[in-house]
């Protein structure tokens, strides 16, 4: 058996696009393209790091727009941001079935396909809910804050569907799993990095941070919720489909 | 803002709305305009869920629950000794606004009992809308109840501020109504409706020639109906609900499991078990009509005016024309897919793009994600091995049933229990 090239790359987007220019550059006869917070070591492939190159991650994305279609590229984009440990090699091979006129939005009974559009609908998925769950609470510096843990990293589509909404409203939105937030100035959105501190939101911390007002409008919240319940229709297998517990802790209207 | 007494009023006058079902925030065409707040052009959210697994998307108030008819049926009835409240239009205002701020919710749903006359009340949920919208810059979305017996001005008026707009027929039959609600009558319902459509359809064609002719009522009209208080079969049920889709142009028509909240006698008693189920296969039948492409007297008729508990509307239908069956899943054309048990309108899509490339078999039809245990007697494909007996409709039921776990079997056999029969699920 033959070597197998690694391609270790910095875990961005732009980066897999990068691997991807290479992979046609170079041909290698059996490529892995592998982000570099999970690559290991191995005595039987080849290890090469691929540097991020904003140019040749654009001709690759302008070459999957144009000649994979729109669709694709938003797929593509998606099913990357579900940070599986499969991405790389199903994107390379779609990509690749893409450049040879492979209809890879429509062709259900293929493998590669099938795993795609699965990857584009948990995304998908995921995204929704966040646009749903995210609770958002007026800090003092007039900033309404909000904090999310989601499965896979949808955040930069969160922002886009934030910033149609609350265009009259700074906001900040910060993911605590992979420590980046996305901020909206009134004009712009920015991705930031920052410290934020751990007691932010429990009671005897969150005076300090949060408007008096505040405080009401989630005590409220919390009573319109129980007061809108219908206690005869009681379901609660169906509510925790709908509000698995892993999303409690954020959401005001389900703390004590 | 005094938030004690808010809190009492929000309190009390979501208890007595939320026996409305519609929470749809979807359908809008409403986008954010000059960075103002709110957008409602997307689809719908549901922000949470309630404990009972409904989706909530709008703050869903009374203005007020002072109501000056005694409608059998209704938490708000006059001659119910309940605990009254009425919010200030800006009250209702600021609420929103900061709900919607927060990202709780998608906007706003107002009803109101009715206080003075219906031209009264519906002025002040006018006033609502027409501040959020001018006052706010709010582009989220308005759910606004139609009251019935409003002038047709303010009709007019509403649905320029409002995404939506809904009266409820509540009764399905005008006996019903005769007996439960003495002092409405059915045409008060209507004219508003009657209104609201014809205004949908002038303002869409002014749009076409002058583009700037606002928005009326973009997300349409809806309206509901109560099951299980008045007696009605799911054939009236749902001939009556074909009737308003077709008549006004109705984007939803909602039915709400009768929850007993009185002692009158000439309703189910309270302690009498909301009919879930049987909702569910109402909102299926509903589904069927809508988007499967199956006219109503097909699933319900003279010799079948009950849809059947146990098994889905559309397996009913299936079993009951067996000659159409078995159907070829790479030659049949949308109409006959769709009517495939166990295939919903996604996987009929996906096969329909998927055979376009290849002869699909067994494998291809589970990676897609059909159900297999009610698909597999109804259907042939690039495959050998097929379901090749020729069984029964009672003998295809009982082997269905037997595999598949159906979220009511719970609830079916207990009320097998209640009334002490062991009889078995089929009839053979």
């Amino acid at each position: 058996m033959g070597m197998i090239d690694q391609y270790i790359y910095d875990g961005t987007f732009e980066g897999f696009l990068s691997s991807v220019f290479e992979v046609y550059e170079r041909k290698p006869l059996v490529v892995k393209i592998v982000s570099e917070r999970i690559a290991t070591e191995n005595f039987f492939d080849e290890e090469h790091i691929i540097y991020t190159d904003q140019v040749k991650a654009d001709r690759v994305w302008k070459g999957i727009q144009t000649k994979i279609g729109k669709k694709a590229g938003d797929w593509i984009y998606r099913a990357f941001l579900s940070e599986k440990p499969d991405r790389e090699r199903v994107l390379l091979r779609i990509i690749k079935k893409g450049f040879l006129g492979h209809r890879v939005t429509e062709d259900y009974a293929d493998v590669d396909v099938l795993r795609l559009s699965n990857l584009v609908k948990m995304v998908g998925r995921e995204k929704h809910r966040m646009d749903a769950f995210v609770r958002f609470k007026l800090t003092k510096d007039n900033v309404y804050f909000a904090e999310i843990e989601p499965d896979f990293d949808t955040l930069p589509l969160n922002a886009i569907h934030f910033k149609n909404r609350y265009a009259d409203q700074k906001w900040l939105i910060y993911d605590r799993c992979r420590h980046y937030g996305v901020y909206y100035d009134l004009h712009k959105i920015s991705y930031v990095k920052l410290e934020i501190s751990k007691d932010i939101n429990t009671s005897e911390a969150a005076p300090f941070y949060f408007t008096h007002d505040e405080m009401h409008y989630q005590d409220l919240w919390k009573n319109y919720f129980k007061s809108t319940n219908i206690p005869s229709r009681k379901n609660m297998r169906l509510h925790l489909q709908h509000v698995p517990r892993r999303y409690w802790k954020y959401l005001s209207e389900k703390q004590p | 803002m005094n938030f004690e007494r808010i809190k009492e009023k929000l309190n009390i006058l979501a208890d007595a709305a939320k026996y409305d079902v519609s929470c749809s925030s979807s359908g809008s065409k409403r986008a954010n305009k000059n960075k103002g707040l709110g957008d409602s052009s997307g689809m719908g959210i549901c922000h949470t869920y309630t404990e009972d697994g409904r989706c909530v998307s709008l703050l869903k108030i009374l203005l007020t629950n002072h109501c000056i008819f005694d409608c059998a049926y209704c938490v708000t009835r006059k001659s119910n000794d309940i605990k009254r409240a009425a919010f200030k239009v800006q009250e209702v205002v600021d609420l929103t606004i900061n709900f919607y701020r927060r990202n709780y919710i998608e906007g706003l749903f107002l009803s109101s009992g009715i206080f003075k006359n219906a031209d009264y009340t519906m002025e002040r949920l006018v006033a609502v809308a027409k501040k959020l919208r001018e006052e706010e810059n709010f582009n989220g979305y308005i759910h606004l109840k139609s009251i019935p017996g409003a002038s047709d001005e303010l009709m007019r008026e509403a649905g320029l501020y409002a995404d939506r707009l809904s009266v409820n027929i509540e009764i399905p039959s005008e006996k019903g109504l005769k007996l439960l609600a003495p002092d409405k009558k059915r045409e008060d319902f209507i004219k508003p409706m009657q209104k609201v459509k014809n205004e949908i359809i002038q303002y869409k064609s002014e749009k076409k020639l002058i583009k700037s002719t606002p928005i009326y009522a973009p997300a349409g009209q809806s309206t509901q109906m109560i099951i299980g208080a008045s007696g009605e079969t799911d054939a009236e049920i749902m001939y009556t609900s074909a009737y308003f889709y077709k008549q006004f142009k109705m984007k939803r028509v909602y039915y709400s499991g009768y929850i007993p909240i009185s002692y009158d006698e000439r309703l189910p008693s309270i302690g009498t078990e909301v009919p879930m189920m049987r909702e569910n296969r109402l909102y299926q039948t509903d589904w069927l009509l809508r988007f499967y492409g199956f006219d109503i007297r097909e699933l319900l008729n003279k010799e079948h005016p009950n849809l059947e508990t146990d098994i889905d509307p559309k397996l009913s239908w299936a079993l009951r024309n067996l000659e159409h069956f078995p159907v070829d899943i790479n030659k049949a054309d949308r109409r006959m897919l769709a009517r495939i048990p166990g295939i919903g309108m996604r996987s009929v899509h996906k096969i329909i793009q998927a055979r376009r490339y290849r002869k699909l078999n067994w494998e291809h039809l589970k990676a897609i994600g059909i159900s297999m245990n009610r698909a597999q007697y109804f259907l042939i494909c690039d495959s050998s091995t097929f379901e090749t007996k020729d069984r029964t409709a009672a003998q295809l039921k009982s082997l269905i049933m037997g595999t598949s776990g159906s979220k009511w079997r719970g609830a079916y056999s207990n009320q097998l229990n209640l009334f002490g029969s062991n009889a078995p699920l089929t009839t053979s």
